[in-house]
């Protein structure tokens, strides 16, 4: 079931969540039988920035109930190490490769497209606008006026097919959507994790040990994912699907074809697979099999 | 599954699981209700070292103390498993003509039962357990030196005790340890005092094993972190800054 997607040919509409899959780091550790059949019909990055980051300080999971909750904290080579140490290999996965970026103002995202637009490595750019502005402290992705305010101060630089990554942690996500398109996007992508907080559990002692009030995960707050966020992920991509004419990648809890069914049901033009993933590295390709089991196949029946 | 004192060994029959290198680990999941215990819980796989591989056989050894090691617990004869390893980075044998004192904590003396498997050089093995029960599970390896929390079995106090006393005896070692985090840490420090090499068997909450998802980092020594899936479980104690009590794993 082969789909388009903005000028993209892919060859079933499974792709990755951004950050939920180092295909590098998979290859080494899993060897080729990944390679044999590489579980997305497209491959996204995990999040680069201008400058490199080493990310948040430990602990960074939290499990939850029927989830995850992280705080890793996007660590990566920036964008010089990306572009020279990383790209060059990631070119030769099988598929097309979207590079997802996060500046925290304009200007920095803008730098970061044209930078990804001059690489014919990179099929389509993905923009993480789940990050506070630098002088407001907001998510960019959170306020439909600045949203649609920096996709148009950024579409210029690329001619590479633009996606949207949406925060679901926004009052109207919908609205966000529209921004998104009326600024000049190609795609909208969602959603991203749900802010969430687990406070340490007391030590020893039990139930009758002294509750602890300190937040676990060392970025304090972190992101909900995996099957707890299914249902709210099926809520907003249903909104915004209805809300906007450009296309939608959906994802959130998706661990079978079934639930990537609902969300192509609802709208979505691809649905990408995340936590699981993590539980499962092959999950990608085994949802694409379910989702289209291809032509029968002759069986030997006895009369 | 056998019972082993305070502790359960798991065998997994997995003809298409390559030959474990000893610290490597699995990441294991009953493959029916895997979920729905505790608070919902669990919902990822867990890390476990390879204690052993016999026959074909892979062997673990379990502690109930969550919802997930609550659940592999369960398992009878027959269950299926899912399995994805082994994974990571096993122990080297010592150089320099160097004896191997292995030194184990609770449920952490796991990988080293393996690694007595295959190592050919002089061994010392000192292992400590919070009680009498836990102390059976000692019968994992062969010729333990044993240190009880409460004193009910072998000497009563710490095994980094007795490591100390090993090493102002003969410092000619190399150390291999796994165990709770405040443990490997007074291991650390010892050997890092007496320069002696180390190598430690980390446990951290891992969502993946295979270095996807970023989450079960530690503190490198000189900055930056180390993936313990991709990077360890096994790691040279020099290049660790120190190892923190949050470094456990979710159960």
């Amino acid at each position: 079931m082969s789909v388009e997607f903005c000028g993209l040919q892919l060859r079933h509409p499974i792709i990755n969540g951004s950050g939920t899959f180092d295909a590098l780091a998979a290859r080494k550790a899993l060897g080729a039988a990944l390679d044999e059949e590489f579980p997305f019909a497209a491959y996204v990055s995990k999040t680069i920035t201008l400058e490199p980051r080493q990310g948040n300080p430990p602990p960074r999971l939290w499990e939850a109930p029927g989830g995850l909750i992280n705080s890793i904290g996007l660590p990566n080579k920036g964008l010089a190490g990306y572009l020279a140490e990383d790209l060059p290999e990631l070119a030769t996965l099988p598929v097309p490769l979207i590079t997802n970026v996060m500046g925290s103002s304009a200007a920095e995202i803008a730098e970061l497209v044209q930078a990804c637009d001059a690489r014919a490595e990179i099929a389509a750019i993905e923009l993480n606008v789940s990050c506070p502005n630098v002088k407001t402290g907001l998510d960019i992705g959170a306020d439909p006026h600045q949203l649609e305010k920096v996709v148009r101060a950024v579409r210029p630089r690329t001619s590479k097919p633009l996606i949207v990554k949406l925060t679901p942690n926004a009052a109207d996500v919908a609205a966000c959507a529209l921004a998104a398109q009326e600024g000049g996007a190609d795609a909208v992508s969602l959603i991203n994790t749900l802010r969430a907080l687990a406070l340490a559990p007391a030590s020893r002692g039990g139930l009758s040990a002294p509750r602890s009030l300190r937040p676990w995960l060392g970025g304090r707050t972190g992101g909900l994912s995996g099957s707890a966020i299914r249902a709210v992920a099926l809520a907003q991509v249903a909104a915004v699907a209805e809300r906007v004419r450009i296309p939608a990648i959906g994802m959130g809890g998706v661990s079978c074809a079934a639930h990537a069914r609902e969300l192509l049901d609802v709208g979505a033009r691809l649905v990408a697979v995340g936590t699981e993933s993590f539980r499962d590295p092959t999950a990608g390709a085994r949802i694409a099999r379910e989702l289209d089991p291809g032509p029968a196949s002759p069986t030997s029946g006895s009369a | 599954m056998d019972e082993l004192g305070a502790y359960r060994v798991l065998r997994v029959s997995d003809p298409h699981c390559p030959e474990p290198e000893p610290g490597q680990f699995t990441m294991l999941a009953a493959a029916e209700r895997w979920g729905g215990g505790e608070d919902e819980r669990p919902y990822l796989p867990r890390a476990f070292s390879l204690a052993r591989w016999q026959d074909g056989e892979a062997h673990y050894l379990l502690d109930d103390v969550g919802p997930g090691t609550k659940r592999l617990c369960e398992l009878a004869a027959g269950d299926q498993l899912w399995t994805l390893g082994p994974l990571g980075q096993g122990f080297t044998a010592p150089r320099d003509g160097r004896r191997a004192l292995l030194v184990g904590g609770g449920v952490g003396i796991a990988p080293l039962a393996i690694l007595q498997d295959g190592l050919e050089c002089e061994i010392t093995i000192l292992l400590g357990f919070r009680d009498r029960p836990r102390a059976e599970g000692a019968a994992l390896l062969r010729g333990a030196r044993v240190a009880t929390d409460d004193g009910s079995a072998g000497r009563h106090g710490l095994v980094t005790d007795l490591l100390a006393e090993e090493l102002e005896r003969d410092a000619q070692a190399t150390v291999y340890a796994c165990g709770p985090a405040p443990m490997l840490e007074t291991v650390r420090a010892i050997c890092a005092a007496e320069g002696v090499p180390a190598q430690l068997a980390l446990e951290a909450g891992m969502a993946c094993g295979f270095g996807a998802c970023f989450g079960c980092v530690v503190p490198k020594r000189g900055g930056g972190y180390l993936r313990v899936c991709v990077d360890g479980p096994v790691i040279d104690a020099a290049e660790l800054e120190s190892i923190e009590e949050h470094a456990g794993a979710p159960a």
